[in-house]
């Protein structure tokens, strides 16, 4: 059986954390599952965890009045799920929404926060891998805002 | 070159703004011959001319094209139907690497209107399946109603030789599907990156972020092919106006090896 440590360290994410660090993170992981239709959190809810997703498929989804309820975005295997735990007022903006039966590690934010406070070289680490994360989040958003496949008028 | 007559078998609506056209020759051949990334100048009578990416089967007798209804030459085409005439002259341009992708994983990335020129490729690659590793097709479009050959996606879908992911770039209430660029597909590919050809089609900013993931992922410039589209006129290199720094897409193209386009693709202008 794979234990959480070792799924950890070999996710892309944490490529290249130092094994004290990783043990730190794997003291704040555990597994969780959640049903087609679930919603993992909702827009306000604290975000106070975020998620390495195994396996399934999540929704982040906006609700407008005159459209009803939006896909904005879907995560997968292999992604990460979750970024308002590392900027205050740690709300969550989104909905997240399970479209398949979703396994994934879920990593207390609020405990890692208070570890990065502690050890600023560990925040550090921890900064650098979501700052790519959200570098690469902006450009494909941008991208989706170009509207590449929209006729010209 | 002077058109040959062919006639409208058929035409079908992908969607509100995108159609096929299904074509036989008037007279004389049996056969349309050509290879997968060619295209044709598709000539209506008293309007105009058009060029246009041949879509269907190489191995079938039926001409196929789909273009979208944007300018004077296609809209006045789209309102033609089984019988009507148009001229055709062609093939023209370079083709998809279909030979060389033998032995090796293949990803086709096709955006918006971009997935009917790499059908052929598709189709061609298939009939010969087990020529070939694993076989991905990737395909963006804006919305769920833009996505296009609609059944076909359903039945590739279904085979266990083939994997294809879908994206849209905005979803309408209701879409339980993936949301978000066709790049954010290419890690669910999982493809070998050193014995790879990628295949791609589709808005040039779009082309290039791909062809940067790809790169990112350790595939080989030379394994990436792209289709060049351009303002084509005469279609056999003398106008000019497709010329594209040193290079006319209808002669050099309009299949590129990433290479000869890496300088020119962020040139504002050449």
């Amino acid at each position: 059986m794979e234990t959480l440590e070792r799924i950890l360290a070999q996710h892309q994410f944490f490529k290249d954390l130092s094994p004290e660090y990783l043990t730190l993170v794997t003291g704040c992981a555990s597994n969780v599952r959640f049903e087609q239709d679930q919603y993992i959190f909702r827009v306000g809810d604290e975000a106070n965890q975020f998620y390495l997703i195994r396996e399934g498929r999540i929704a982040l989804q906006l609700f407008s009045p005159d459209r009803g309820q939006i896909t904005v975005e879907t995560l997968g295997e292999g992604d990460i799920l979750g970024w308002s735990w590392l900027i205050p007022p740690y709300f969550y903006v989104f909905d997240a929404k399970i479209l398949d039966v979703t396994r994934a590690i879920a990593l207390d934010g609020k405990c890692l926060r208070r570890k990065c406070e502690e050890d600023h070289t560990f925040g550090y680490e921890l900064l650098k891998r979501f700052s790519s994360l959200l570098e690469h989040r902006l450009e494909t958003t941008r991208l989706q805002l170009l509207d590449l496949y929209g006729v010209r008028s | 070159m002077i058109p040959c007559p062919f006639v409208i078998k058929r035409v079908r609506w992908e969607t509100e703004d995108t159609f096929t056209v299904e074509l036989t020759p008037r007279e004389g051949r049996s056969k349309f011959d050509f290879l997968p990334g060619q295209f044709n100048m598709i000539y209506l009578y008293g309007v105009g001319e058009v060029p246009i990416s041949i879509c269907g089967d190489p191995s079938d007798s039926v001409l196929v094209h789909t273009t979208r209804a944007v300018g004077t030459v296609t809209k006045a085409m789209a309102k033609l139907g089984r019988g009507d005439s148009v001229g055709i002259r062609g093939p023209f341009g370079t083709s998809w690497p279909v030979a060389e992708a033998r032995g090796k994983d293949v990803v086709f990335v096709a955006g918006g209107i971009g997935l009917p020129p790499l059908r052929p490729a598709l189709y061609e690659i298939l009939a010969h399946r087990e020529n070939y590793g694993k076989v991905v097709l990737l395909y963006g479009t804006r919305t769920p109603s833009d996505i296009v050959f609609k059944d076909e996606l359903e039945q590739w879908r279904a085979r266990f030789d083939l994997e294809v992911f879908i994206t849209v770039d905005r979803a309408t209430e209701g879409w339980r599907g993936n949301v978000g660029v066709v790049t954010t597909l290419i890690h669910k590919a999982g493809f070998d990156a050193h014995n790879t050809i990628a295949m791609i089609v589709g808005p040039e900013v779009m082309m290039r972020f791909t062809t940067i993931e790809f790169l990112k992922r350790g595939v080989s410039p030379d394994s990436i092919y792209l289709s060049m589209e351009r303002n084509m006129k005469c279609g056999i290199g003398l106008c000019g106006h497709c010329q594209f720094g040193p290079l006319f897409i209808c002669k050099d193209g309009p299949v590129f090896r990433y290479p000869q386009l890496k300088d020119l693709l962020v040139k504002w202008e050449i």
